[in-house]
């Protein structure tokens, strides 16, 4: 079997903030709603309960995000994607679902430090003075679609892997020494 | 800076993360209607000065349709909300004529 190579290979930039494109992740996009199941397919995937509206649930390297009403995004180890994918077949058997594995369909940055907020706040109409831990907030980075939350002491970004350059670019210039806001 | 919240997610998105997509609670007329009600549908648009519903969409966020009601004179927003009606809900209408009390609402004598 051939080595998963993430977008950018593991780029990374020491600006005021570190950031790093992490990966591969395992991601799996999980679209239901309402399913009787529901709570236990995820709970047998990333091991976390289903999340509120625009929340995500963290549990060690396993989390799960609300992405709209009726999706989920379940991440993972890469190594482990198969296996989810053969569980929530089984726990949604014969209830309305898709799940699909999109893993290799997007990228993940971590942006690291005590001014990470500083690198998305030039890029995002994020009130981020109003982003609570644990929340997944969906929008833009400058052209391109993204979502990000708080984990660690500082940001995770996804956004899709055809844009992974452009996304580093935007980091690696938001993040230039003495471009403090 | 026009700012809509979106009923489906709660964001208070800006405009830049949403699209528009025009004037709201428009009647279909497909195969089978006559050529005036097929033209009126393709082309006849409110475009008031005033109150006016619209789609939006909540594209870099969860992604959902969902109408507004806002004034396009002033650009204030009077509320959104799902899109699953055919006419605006009446707490978005009253939110309209506490704030414009001569505003009627007009789909009731259009087609």
């Amino acid at each position: 079997m051939s080595d998963p190579v993430s977008a950018l290979n593991g780029a990374s930039f020491q600006g005021f903030a570190t950031i790093r494109e992490i990966g591969p992740l395992g991601m799996i996009t999980l679209r239901a709603r309402g399913l009787k199941s529901l709570d236990k397919a995820i709970k047998a995937v990333t091991g976390t309960k289903v999340p509120a509206p625009r929340r995500i649930e963290i549990r060690g390297d396993h989390a799960c995000g609300w992405m709209s009403p009726d999706e989920y995004l379940l991440m993972l180890p890469y190594a482990e994607v198969g296996e989810a994918m053969a569980k929530l077949a089984k726990a949604l058997a014969g209830e309305h679902h898709l799940a699909v594995d999109v893993s290799d369909a997007r990228a993940v940055f971590r942006i690291e430090g005590d001014k990470a907020d500083q690198v998305l706040r030039k890029l995002m109409p994020v009130d981020f003075d109003r982003l609570e831990p644990g929340e997944l907030r969906r929008s833009r980075a400058a052209q391109v679609a993204a979502a990000i939350w708080q984990q660690d002491q500082g940001f995770t970004l996804v956004c899709f892997r055809s844009v992974a350059s452009y996304v580093m670019g935007l980091l690696t210039h938001s993040a230039q020494p003495g471009s403090e806001l | 800076m026009l700012i809509l919240e979106c009923p489906y997610c709660g964001v208070k998105a800006e405009e830049t993360e949403l699209s528009p997509g025009y004037e709201a609670h428009l009647k279909r007329f497909g195969p089978g209607s006559t050529p005036e009600e097929f033209e009126a549908y393709m082309f006849a648009r409110k475009n008031p000065k005033g109150v006016h519903f619209e789609r939006w969409r909540h594209t870099y966020g969860c992604g959902k349709w969902f109408l507004a009601a806002r004034c396009t004179a002033t650009l204030e927003v009077f509320g959104t909300y799902p899109a699953q009606v055919s006419e605006p809900p009446a707490d978005i209408i009253a939110k309209i004529q506490a704030r414009r009390p001569d505003w009627r609402p007009d789909w009731k004598d259009t087609k």
